[in-house]
């Protein structure tokens, strides 16, 4: 089980503010550490794992419970 | 390769439509591009400046007319009614806001703040009669076809909208 260090929810927001949100969460974010993102967008689905790989951020662990996109992202030391 | 490896990705639009529905995709690919840390520049021209104009950034409006691929199509002819651009921007206005969609002026905030450069065609504010003191003050500059290219030359991406 992955550990998060800081949570942002982006619940029942739509496309684009998930990832700018996102972007905020981990400019924020020290070094090393790890962001939960969660999501109610179904395009989150492909686009935080974009966002991420675009990012060179580390995606850990991605899930769905009820109707809710969870994503673990580690910000590189 | 280090200076490839710093590099960073870039994005460059030519915005050339100032409809409501026009506006949306190059602001929400420039914010999307500048948060995975690429540059990102848009580049309004012809009625795409509209977006950019102080005068008229708020009242952006879709078309019913010759559309038909709104939500609730109308046949052109009562499309032509007075009223009838009025109802339909409101309706996708309304949509917009039930699913949380960002407005066109949230979203060209949100574009400055993280970066995203904006540029107005100087050909056409000449042509339209558009200072430069109509201009939102994101605007960074006014440029002509060769500045914009000049930027655009070493894209990695490259749209037309």
């Amino acid at each position: 089980m992955v550990e998060a260090d800081e949570v942002m929810d982006a619940s029942g927001l739509s496309c684009p503010m998930p990832v700018l949100k996102a972007r905020q969460a981990m400019q924020k974010l020290a070094p090393g550490k790890v962001l939960k993102i969660i999501t109610t967008d179904k395009g989150s689905k492909s686009d935080i794992p974009a966002w991420a790989k675009q990012n060179g951020f580390e995606l850990l662990e991605s899930s769905e419970e009820g109707g809710k996109f969870i994503f673990y992202v580690k910000k590189p030391a | 390769m280090a200076e490839e490896e710093s590099k960073k990705k870039k994005l460059c639009i030519i915005v050339s439509k100032g409809t409501l529905d026009a506006a949306y995709p190059p602001l929400i690919l420039a914010s999307t591009a500048a948060s995975m840390d690429w540059e990102a520049h848009l580049f309004f021209t012809f009625y795409g400046l509209d977006i950019i104009n102080k005068k008229k950034y708020k009242s952006l409006k879709v078309a019913p007319i010759a559309n038909p691929a709104m939500p609730m199509p109308v046949p052109n002819i009562i499309g032509m009614l007075p009223g009838m651009t009025a109802m339909a921007t409101m309706m996708m206005k309304s949509m917009m806001k039930k699913q949380n969609v960002p407005s066109i002026e949230e979203l060209i905030n949100m574009c400055k703040d993280m970066g995203v450069k904006f540029y107005a065609c100087q050909m056409t504010m000449d042509v339209m009669g558009c200072p430069e003191s109509d201009l939102l003050p994101v605007v960074d500059a006014c440029l002509g076809a060769a500045g914009f290219l000049d930027i655009a030359s070493d894209a990695d991406v490259t749209l037309f909208i």
